[in-house]
């Protein structure tokens, strides 16, 4: 207190001695109030990290313990485990199915939501919300049910048809039915970013492009796809990061089979670490995944703009 | 178009509406049904042969319990604390940080959780729940920082300068008039640490190895997985029932924090 009014005498010096003080007790404090999300963020990430890159570079059994370098050992044991190149091309296709399906039926329901009656709006916001709240283990686990020949209702209602599919046991069905319980799963999710994006949207602006003559696809097309730009982004960013790493959705429904027609590159990654016990392929596997999905985001946030406007 | 043919379109409108609709809710409707129906009948023999599943239900349920409380309360004060310091204080060092946090979401959990498999045994925290829960307030913290960091943003400093003047000490104004302020933005936080260590499943998974430490979705993938060909669907039906029972409570009291969470931050991050 006393040297604040002695600054506030006039002495120029003493002036910045004190605000200098000042500040750094402030960020003495502000480092206090960090401290803890600091620790977690080099303890729980940064340490990890690199201890990952770390353990590519080494012969790291599961159990054992001396760890010799290998380097480059690890990083070419991955471009000769057929199963990692298989489940590359794998991923990547569900990664496109994915992201075309979820997008336009999360578009779909956004826009029925919207243009809905008042009355209905909440209630179908609800319904299509409702999987979301579920984990993903146990939507997975739900459809399981639902899709097995003695438990699920398919089996009964294909019957009557005359027909009858074995949806986990055939390459081309489990990887449908796993699209079909992630698009339940995320649609609800999705539609209400897009729906967000849908209600910034002034309703001048159609009215506008009526009066120019646009019929409703025009104006979806020029108006509301434009106008949405950086909500589709956001989206798309997410659902094609998801797809890169999927793992649990194989995981419980399918296992990676049948035939290992279903693996995807996380679980190779996995297989190699807890069923080979190869943790530094494993490490190798994951800095190489690591790198590409961050090359991945760099190209789609320039590709797709800025996603910034939603993230404010 | 004439009145007729519109309310023609209308009504099948409508049914393509109601069918849709019907898609999103049958599954849930179809599993909750089935979970009390054993031979034609109602019972409830499938949420018993549940309750003595493996180590217990009670087992798996206090250890996803333990996990969640865990990473709610260490979601809640990273997050005010790192929250406050990054709206309201200045700090050589606050930006890498930032994005040193946000970075966590750049990476797949996988990618993570081998080393964290390795390096969370040399802290002696390995095959345990702390650490597990340790794990989650990781992942949630981007958005966890993030969140709080708005809602302080968003509570005019006049507030808190207030209080100051009227002779509070700092801390003392964060605790009686920044917190009560920010309270929406801590129901949020709550809520999806909440939602993210009760559904985990990667994080235990590849973290714990004793079958007495599992959380309930690594039980009941376990359920499926442990006899091949023998899968109990009824226990399974119960076992999804109470997963998602929490989850739909959480929803239907918390929706607004729900909507301001996906919109808000959530998928910001």
């Amino acid at each position: 207190m006393a040297r604040a009014l002695a600054a506030h005498a006039g002495t120029g010096p003493r002036l910045s001695d004190v605000s200098k003080a000042r500040s750094r007790r402030t960020s003495r404090r502000a480092w206090l109030y960090a401290a803890p999300a600091a620790t977690v963020l080099v303890g729980m990430f940064v340490v990890p990290l690199g201890l990952a890159v770390w353990m590519s570079f080494h012969k790291w059994p599961l159990l054992g313990d001396s760890q010799p370098f290998n380097f480059p050992a690890n990083y070419t044991a991955i471009s000769d485990d057929r199963l990692f190149t298989a489940a590359v091309g794998f991923t990547v296709k569900y990664t496109a199915i994915i992201t075309v399906v979820l997008l336009t039926l999360s578009f779909g329901l956004a826009v029925l939501v919207q243009e809905s009656k008042r009355r209905v709006t909440g209630v179908l916001r609800t319904v299509f919300f409702l999987p979301v709240v579920t984990g993903l283990t146990t939507a997975a686990l739900l459809f399981l049910g639902l899709l097995s020949p003695s438990a699920g209702p398919l089996d009964d209602l294909l019957a009557h048809f005359g027909a009858k599919v074995d949806w986990l046991g055939q390459p081309t069905t489990a990887l449908i039915s796993t699209v079909v319980m992630m698009t339940w799963r995320f649609a609800g999710f999705y539609m209400i970013i897009l729906l967000a994006g849908l209600q910034a949207i002034p309703r001048e602006l159609y009215e506008a492009a009526s009066i120019d003559g646009a019929n409703r696809w025009r104006a979806l097309w020029s108006v509301t796809l434009p106008l949405m730009r950086s909500n589709l982004a956001l989206c798309t960013v997410l659902i094609v990061t998801g797809g890169m790493v999927a793992f649990e959705q194989f995981y419980v429904m399918t296992r990676g089979g049948p035939d290992n027609s279903t693996v995807t590159m996380v679980m190779t990654i996995f297989r190699q670490a807890f069923s080979q016990f190869n943790l530094g392929v494993a490490a190798a596997m994951s800095v190489v995944v690591l790198l590409g999905l961050v090359v991945l985001n760099v190209v789609q946030m320039r590709l797709l703009g800025d996603t910034d406007e939603v993230a404010r | 178009m004439s009145a007729a043919a519109r309310r023609v379109l209308g009504g099948v409108g409508a049914a393509g509406v109601a069918i849709l609709a019907a898609l999103f809710i049958g599954p849930i409707l179809w599993v909750a049904w089935g979970s009390v129906r054993n031979g034609g009948s109602f019972s409830g023999t499938n949420y018993t042969r549940l309750v003595h599943y493996g180590a217990g239900l009670w087992t798996y349920v206090s250890n996803t319990g333990l996990v969640v409380l865990l990473t709610v309360v260490g979601s809640l004060v990273i997050s005010v604390f790192a929250g406050y310091a990054f709206a309201r204080l200045r700090f050589p060092g606050s930006k890498a940080l930032f994005v040193g946090i946000l970075a966590i979401l750049m990476v797949p959990h996988t990618s993570l959780l081998i080393p964290l498999y390795i390096w969370l045994d040399r802290l002696s925290l390995g095959n345990s729940l702390v650490g597990v829960s340790l794990v989650m307030v990781m992942y949630q913290m981007p958005f966890s920082v993030f969140m709080m960091r708005n809602s302080f943003e968003t509570v005019p400093r006049e507030l808190e300068e207030a209080a100051l003047m009227d002779g509070c000490s700092p801390r003392t104004a964060l605790r009686r008039v920044l917190l009560p302020a920010v309270a929406p933005g801590l129901i949020t936080v709550g809520l999806f640490a909440f939602l993210a260590s009760w559904n985990e499943f990667v994080t235990p998974l590849i973290l714990l190895s004793d079958g007495d430490k599992y959380t309930l979705p690594l039980a009941l993938v376990n359920l499926v997985q442990g006899d091949w060909g023998m899968i109990d669907f009824g226990a399974l039906q119960a076992g999804v029932v109470i997963s998602a029972v929490p989850c739909i409570i959480l929803f239907a009291f918390l929706q607004r924090s729900f909507v301001s969470g996906f919109t808000n931050g959530a998928v910001k991050g």
